[in-house]
């Protein structure tokens, strides 16, 4: 009997395991991942420094996941430092704002950073340096007494979107309320990148006010704030904030250093212990995630009615005389940026926007900074030159080791180079976050993430054209149809028509031929009477005669 | 400013396929060495013929190909086949039969079905398995392990019968070659004497002495030792050694428990022929391998069924070369049907 008691003890503390794990600060592990080399120290040796203004700015429209932004502002028009110059496209869309006061000079294609390397449309601003506010009504604290959908609309018109590099729109993620768990992601787990650490470090306060904000928003029960344990400058500064606040809403969380944990699903299984489930939100299991700096955004947006214009970006890496964080308006020339970092060494080689690991190299540095770029690395030629043609896939399967999203790469790989769509779906091909940890061991250096890519853009653009070619058929059908259609009515009218006809000319005939009969039958019939009466005429005189 | 570009990531781990082929070939020099030391000479002619011939023909069939062929032979993989291939066949096989195997492994197995990553039966086993069918007598010709009887032959005894076919005046092939251990059992139970009786005869005890077989407990030791060590280092999988050698233990234990007199123990399955060479070097080459990590346990858990099959019921005394490509076969289907549940899927 005790046994069976203590049996069902264990059992029970199993069941309320995953949901004690939030409240007990116990962590889950994700799969796979990487032990990486931080290479932080690079860029954290110094405070955010800001860049002094220049004259022009780029605003490309699309700095979003999501519909394009429409454009407000015309040639010619003077705009107001804030002022809002294109909006929202659609429901998941972003507003963009100018960063300077000053004079609208063109709308037109511009290189933009993107992984495609193509032009975007932009806008290009020229500053008057006069730095004129548009007219700003802060709510402040206020924000305890004011309704979630008020405040999603000022977090919505303010710009506010993903900053950890996603860059989806803050607001559309805050839809749900009532969920239970608000996890704000500190942790960086990629190399080289230190803009959210530094963040920390200088700006904790903001940070929690603003996730104060978005969990009044969802009407949260707890806060957790991740971070990774190779911060402990950051953790130390946000733990001294959360010890003030003292109402036990906030709870930091030192989690282990691997890529990526700061990943969204990995992070969320890391802290909760539970897998957002397949093409479902974190909403599904009551958590939602927010990056550090998307909550600074926020807390600016309602204290200070400043919508995004600016953030802050580590420009990095051997290939900067002088690594650092630099507080920098969007729209500012990559340029600006590196000089005011003292410049590129003489050995530098390739410029990266993003960290090593899921980073795209940029052709030319005549671009915009946008609201994902959250770093900039420059990288030496003493980084080994990846071979000119890789090795043949041996199968080795360390790829499946590493996956955090349990996927087989070297499968994917091979049903990518033969262009196995089939396969490539049952193999969960769009599952892949990009994160490049089996790239990251290949022995064979397989660029295994851009045979990914690649294959996503194949079938994307596949599935659209036969979409098209759906619609040109279906089209093209239900035209035939109603031609089809058209001719049997048609016809069917005409049938009737003669039909008709033909009823009406029987009828006709038929009456003629009714009426000579009758005719005849009354012919017969008089001539049958005559005969009779004849005959009997014939009788009585024959009768006579006797 | 103008840059260049590359695909992400721009960072790499450095382990090349170059080093894990060459880690492999230093996990077998423990294994190599003790073979030498029992086996004698003839050990390291195999090598020798192996590695050349194994070479040669990668190098001619790669020109045919129009391949890089110095950057492709670099690569390590063949000769590692070559090493596998020299230490799997009998210490006193004529020079031909390693030429024939070496051939077969490099150019049929191995280049007509594409090259490196490419094929899907292990080349050294093909080979094996090519001079094992066409020459059966041949492929017995081991020679006593030291401590036995007189030994292996010395230098020019082993030369002249190896590359010239010639034997010391007076002396058969019978004279300087002896059945292994495990060839033994198998032809003795043909004539009706048990295990006990053949381990206890005076004629064989010197062979029997030990765990399994003298000399052939040393070398699977070592070879043992070597690929715990490619395991440490992360070059070959876990779970295939894992998966063969307590399938191994289990079914082998299980039959010597229902009858040891014609079941060879748990001990002499596993530390004897090429039990361990097996595990950790020809089992665990990725390329014809179940590559999911549920697969490489049925993968490991195959060939242990196969060899204690065909070592007990076949027809061959050690049938490692016949499972490893018969689950090599499998590996695909095994992969197909093995794939782990990605992320957030509810039926996980």
């Amino acid at each position: 009997m005790r046994i069976l008691h203590h049996h069902m003890q264990v059992k029970l503390k199993i069941m309320n395991r995953n949901h004690n794990q939030l409240e007990e600060g116990i962590l889950s592990k994700f799969d796979g991942g990487l032990k990486l080399v931080g290479h932080k120290q690079v860029s954290t040796g110094s405070a955010i420094s800001s860049i002094t203004p220049g004259k022009h700015y780029v605003i490309p429209l699309q700095q979003h996941i999501g519909a394009i932004s429409q454009v407000l502002v015309k040639s010619g028009d003077r705009v107001l430092k804030g002022q809002m110059i294109a909006k929202r496209g659609d429901l998941i869309s972003a507003a963009i704002h100018a960063p300077v006061s000053g004079v609208v000079t063109d709308i037109k294609q511009h290189a933009v950073p993107h992984v495609s390397g193509l032009s975007d449309e932009c806008i290009f601003i020229e500053n008057d340096f006069k730095d004129e506010w548009i007219e700003r009504n802060p709510l402040g604290d206020d924000y305890n007494h004011t309704a979630s959908p008020n405040l999603r609309k000022i977090i919505r018109d303010a710009g506010i979107v993903g900053l950890g590099g996603a860059t989806f729109p803050a607001s559309v993620k805050q839809t749900e309320i009532n969920l239970k768990t608000l996890i704000l992601n500190g942790a960086e787990c990629e190399p080289y990148i230190s803009c959210d650490d530094i963040l920390m470090r200088e700006r904790a306060a903001e940070i929690i006010s603003g996730a104060d904000i978005i969990g009044h928003i969802i009407k949260a029960r707890r806060c957790i704030i991740a971070i990774e344990d190779n911060k402990p400058e950051a953790i130390k500064a946000i733990q001294a904030v959360i010890d003030e606040d003292g109402t036990g809403f906030f709870r930091i969380q030192a989690i282990p250093t691997i890529y990526p944990s700061g990943g969204e699903k990995q992070l969320i299984k890391i802290i909760t212990g539970k897998e957002v489930p397949m093409n479902r939100f974190p909403a599904e299991i009551d958590v939602l995630c927010h990056n550090v700096a998307t909550a600074y955004a926020i807390h600016r947006a309602i204290y200070f009615a400043e919508p995004l214009i600016s953030r802050i970006t580590t420009i990095t890496g051997q290939g900067i005389k002088q690594p650092q964080n630099i507080e920098v308006l969007i729209g500012t020339p990559m340029q600006a940026c590196i000089e005011h970092c003292g410049g590129y060494t003489e050995d530098s080689d390739e410029l990266i926007m993003g960290g090593p690991m899921m980073g795209f190299t940029l052709k030319s540095d005549d671009l915009p900074i946008v609201k994902a770029t959250n770093c900039l690395l420059v990288t030496t030629k003493e980084k080994e030159m990846p071979e000119q043609h890789h090795m043949p896939c041996i199968r080795c399967g360390k790829c499946v080791d590493v996956c955090p999203v349990r996927l087989l790469p070297q499968q994917l790989y091979w049903y990518a180079s033969s262009k196995n769509t089939d396969r490539l779906l049952e193999h969960n091909l769009f599952d892949c976050i990009e994160c490049g940890c089996c790239a990251y061991v290949c022995p064979s250096d397989i660029p295994l993430v851009q045979y990914y890519r690649a294959a996503k853009t194949t079938f994307i653009q596949q599935e659209r054209e036969r979409k098209a070619s759906d619609i040109a058929r279906q089209r093209h059908e239900a035209h035939q149809f109603r031609l089809e259609k058209q001719k049997k009515e048609r016809a069917e009218r005409l049938r009737k028509k003669r039909e008709m006809l033909k009823n009406k000319s029987n009828d006709k005939e038929a009456d003629k031929k009714d009426s000579k009969q009758a005719a005849i039958a009354d012919a017969v019939a008089r001539a049958q009477a005559k005969k009779a009466e004849r005959l009997k005429e014939n009788k009585a005189a024959d009768q006579d005669i006797k | 400013m103008l840059f260049k570009q590359s695909p992400s990531p721009h960072i790499k781990q450095s382990l090349s396929v170059h080093d894990m082929m060459f880690m492999v070939i230093y996990a077998l020099v423990p294994g190599a060495l003790a073979s030498i030391y029992f086996f004698g000479w003839g050990v390291l002619f195999n090598l020798a013929i192996a590695i050349s011939i194994c070479l040669a023909t990668e190098a001619i069939i790669l020109k045919l190909r129009q391949r890089d062929v110095a950057h492709t032979l670099q690569d390590g993989s063949a000769l590692l086949t070559a090493c596998l291939l020299a230490l799997a066949l009998p210490s006193l096989a004529p020079w031909w039969i390693t030429a024939i195997a070496s051939i077969s492994a490099i150019a049929v197995a191995k280049h007509l079905y594409g090259g490196l990553g490419f094929n899907p039966f292990n080349p050294a086993m093909v080979g094996y398995i090519v001079v094992m069918i066409s020459f059966p007598l041949e492929m017995t010709l081991w020679s006593a392990p030291l401590g036995v009887n007189d030994g292996w032959p010395d230098f020019s005894t082993t030369f002249n019968w190896v590359f010239l076919g010639a034997l010391p005046y007076g002396e058969t092939i019978d004279s300087i070659s002896m059945a292994t251990p495990i060839e033994l059992i198998k032809t003795q139970l043909n004539q009706m004497h048990d295990i006990t009786e053949t381990r206890n005869s005076k004629e064989f005890s010197a062979l029997f002495s030990g765990l399994s077989g003298a000399g052939w407990q040393w070398i699977n030791l070592c070879f043992l030792a070597g690929g715990l060590w490619l395991v440490k280092k992360d070059v070959a999988d876990w779970r295939i050694p894992t998966a063969f050698l307590i399938t191994l233990v289990l079914i082998s234990n299980i039959f010597s428990v229902i009858d040891y007199s014609t079941n060879s123990s748990t001990l002499f399955h596993v530390f004897s022929g090429g039990t361990m060479l097996c595990a950790f070097f020809i089992a665990t080459d990725p390329v014809t391998a179940s590559t999911t990590p549920k697969g490489r346990w049925i993968y490991g858990i195959g060939i242990a069924a196969l060899v204690y099959i065909i070592r007990s019921w076949g027809g061959y005394p050690d049938g490692i070369a016949f499972a490893v490509v018969l689950m090599n076969m499998a590996a695909p289907l095994i992969d197909y049907y093995t794939q782990p549940k990605v992320y957030g899927d509810p039926n996980k």
